[in-house]
C-alpha cells in the first residue's frame, strides 16, 4: 500500500499530509501512532540523539469523527485518557478542565455528546487529545465531516493551539487549502501505492488568520500542491468518481 | 410550558394505543357473535364472555397458578441473565473458546425442551427447580448470543483509542465493551423474558406438581382433560399476560439503562 516512504519529522513542526483518498495517508498515521506495524521498515519515535534510553514521546490521536463515548459527559470524555493511564477519576477530571477551556468549552462540562453540535464534539475530541500533554499530535482528517465555516474556525483554533504548545503535529487531509493554511511543511502523496511525491516547506507567516486565505502567497502555494497532485495522476480517480 | 407538552405526549400515547385496542375490540366482538350465531359448542370454542366469566370465578386458583408459574419463569430468567451474560462475556474474550463451546450453546437453543423435560424431573425432581431449569434452557441462548454480539460490536476506532492509551483489560471491559454491549444485551433479555414463560409452562406440563399451588401449565392440562375449554382459554390468557408483564418490566429497565447510556436501543 505504501512504498519507499523515507520521512523525518522535526520536533515541534506542523506537517500536513495530503493525497487522494485511499493512498495510504491514514495508514502512515497509524504506523506513526503504533496502532499498526508496517510489514517492512521501521518507525522510530525519539526525542534526540541519545534517545534510546528515554521513554517514547507521548502521543495523541484525533480520529475522523469525534469518537466520543456517548455515555460520558464532556468532562469525563476528556478525562478518559488519564483514567486509562491509571490516574484517579477525581484528579483526571480536575486536569481535564484546562484543555476544555483551551477549546472554549469550559461551560459545557456536564453535557453529553449528543447534546453538542458536530463542531463542538470535534473540539471535545481535540481537548481529549491534549489532556495528556502530547508531544506528537496525529490528526486523521478530523474536520472532513464538518461544514466549511466550522472547519475554517477549527483550523484557526488548532493552529493557535499548536503555536501555544509547540508540539509536533501531523495532520492528514485531502483538502489542499486546509493543508496550506495550517502547516509549515506539506507532504504530497501519490495514489496507491502511496509515495511521497513532494516535500514542500510553505514559508508562510507563523500567525495565520482568515485574511491569509485570500493572499496571493496562499493561493500560489495551494496551486503548487494542486499541480503536484495532478502531475502524479492523483486527481484522475477523483474526477471519475464525482 | 411543560404542562401542555406532557398533555400532548399523553394524548400521543393514547392515539398510538388506539389502533390495537380497536382491532382487539373488533376481534372479540366478531368472535362472540360468530360463536353465538353458529352455536359452536363451548368445548370447541367458548365465547369470550364465558372465558371472562370463568376467569373471574376461578380468579383465586388462576392467580395462585399464575404466581407459581411466574416464580418458575422468573428464576429461569434470572438464571439465564447471569449464566448467559457470563458465558457471552467469556466467549468474547477468546475466539478459541467461542469456537469450541458455541455449538454446544446452540444445542440448548435447538434441543426440544419437551423431550428433555423428563430428564429434568429425574435430575431435579418434579417442582419448581425442574420448571426453572426448563425456563432457563429455553431462554438462555438469546442472552448468550446477544451479549456476545454486543461485546463484539465495539467501534474499532474507540478500541484504537483505548489501545493508544494502554488501557488495561478491566478498563477496556468496564469503560468500553460493557457499555457498548448493553443495547444488544437488552434485546437479548427482552427475547429471553418471553421465552422463559414458555419454558416454564412446558416444564410444568412434565415436571409440575398437580397438588398444592399448581402452575398454569397444570391448569391447562387439567382443563383440557375435563374439556373445560373456557378455563383452558383463561389459563392461556393468564400465561400470555404473564409473558407480557415480564417483557414490559424488562423493557422498562432497558429504557432507563439505555437512557442513562444515551444509546438508541
Amino acid at each position: 500500500m505504501l512504498q519507499n516512504i523515507d520521512l523525518e519529522l522535526e520536533a515541534g513542526s506542523f506537517v500536513a499530509l495530503v493525497g487522494p483518498s485511499g493512498c495510504g495517508k491514514s495508514t502512515l498515521l497509524r504506523f506513526i501512532s503504533g496502532l499498526e506495524a508496517p510489514s517492512t521498515g521501521t518507525i522510530s519515535l525519539a526525542r534526540g540523539v541519545n534517545s534510546q534510553l528515554m521513554t517514547p514521546p507521548r502521543l495523541a490521536f484525533v480520529f475522523q469523527d469525534a469518537q466520543l463515548l456517548p455515555w460520558r459527559t464532556v468532562l469525563d470524555n476528556v478525562a478518559l485518557p488519564l483514567e486509562l493511564q491509571t490516574m484517579s477519576r477525581k484528579e483526571a477530571r480536575e486536569r481535564a478542565k484546562h484543555p476544555l477551556s483551551e477549546v472554549e468549552l469550559g461551560d459545557v462540562h456536564d453535557r453529553f455528546p449528543d447534546q453538542l453540535s458536530g463542531g463542538m464534539r470535534m473540539r471535545v475530541s481535540i481537548a481529549r487529545a491534549l489532556v495528556t500533554e502530547p508531544e506528537i499530535l496525529l490528526l486523521d482528517e478530523p474536520f472532513a465531516a464538518l461544514d466549511e465555516l466550522t472547519r475554517q474556525r477549527l483550523d484557526e483554533r488548532l493552529h493557535r493551539l499548536w503555536l501555544a504548545r509547540k508540539m509536533t503535529v501531523v495532520f492528514v487531509t485531502h483538502a489542499l487549502a486546509e493543508a496550506v493554511f495550517l502547516a509549515e511543511r506539506v507532504l504530497v502523496m501519490s495514489k496507491r501505492p502511496g509515495r511521497i511525491v513532494l516535500d514542500h516547506e510553505l514559508g508562510l507567516p507563523e500567525r495565520r488568520g482568515m485574511e491569509l486565505r485570500t493572499q496571493p502567497a496562499f493561493v500560489r502555494q495551494t496551486a503548487l500542491l494542486y499541480a503536484a497532485l495532478a502531475e502524479h495522476g492523483a486527481l484522475d480517480d477523483q474526477e471519475q468518481k464525482t | 410550558m411543560k404542562e401542555p407538552a406532557s398533555w400532548r405526549t399523553l394524548w400521543q400515547h393514547a392515539l398510538a394505543a388506539l389502533p390495537p385496542v380497536v382491532t382487539f375490540s373488533i376481534v372479540i366482538a366478531v368472535w362472540e357473535g360468530a360463536v353465538r350465531a353458529f352455536s359452536v359448542p363451548a368445548f370447541l370454542v367458548p365465547p369470550p364472555s364465558a372465558v371472562l366469566l370463568v376467569a373471574w370465578r376461578e380468579r383465586v386458583a388462576l392467580g395462585g397458578s399464575l404466581i407459581t408459574t411466574a416464580r418458575g419463569a422468573c428464576f429461569g430468567f434470572l438464571l439465564s441473565v447471569t449464566v448467559g451474560a457470563f458465558v457471552g462475556f467469556v466467549f468474547s474474550l477468546s475466539r478459541w473458546l467461542e469456537r469450541g463451546l458455541y455449538p454446544y450453546a446452540l444445542f440448548l437453543q435447538t434441543v426440544p425442551i419437551v423431550a428433555v423435560a423428563p430428564l429434568l424431573v429425574l435430575w431435579f425432581g418434579a417442582g419448581l427447580r425442574a420448571v426453572s431449569v426448563s425456563a432457563f434452557i429455553v431462554s438462555v441462548f438469546p442472552v448468550i448470543a446477544n451479549t456476545l454480539a454486543g461485546l463484539r460490536s465495539v467501534d474499532p476506532r474507540l478500541s484504537d483509542l483505548f489501545r493508544l492509551y494502554g488501557a488495561s483489560l478491566p478498563d477496556s471491559v468496564l469503560k468500553l465493551r460493557l457499555p457498548s454491549a448493553i443495547p444488544s444485551v437488552m434485546t437479548g433479555l427482552k427475547v429471553a423474558s418471553g421465552l422463559s414463560v414458555i419454558g416454564a409452562i412446558v416444564g410444568e406440563f412434565v415436571a409440575g406438581f398437580s397438588e398444592g399451588n399448581a402452575g398454569l401449565g397444570i391448569t391447562v392440562l387439567s382443563a383440557y382433560r375435563q374439556l373445560r375449554t373456557d378455563l383452558l382459554f383463561a389459563a392461556v390468557l393468564s400465561a400470555s399476560l404473564l409473558g407480557l408483564s415480564l417483557f414490559a418490566l424488562v423493557s422498562a429497565v432497558s429504557a432507563v439503562l439505555l437512557g442513562r447510556l444515551r444509546a438508541r436501543g
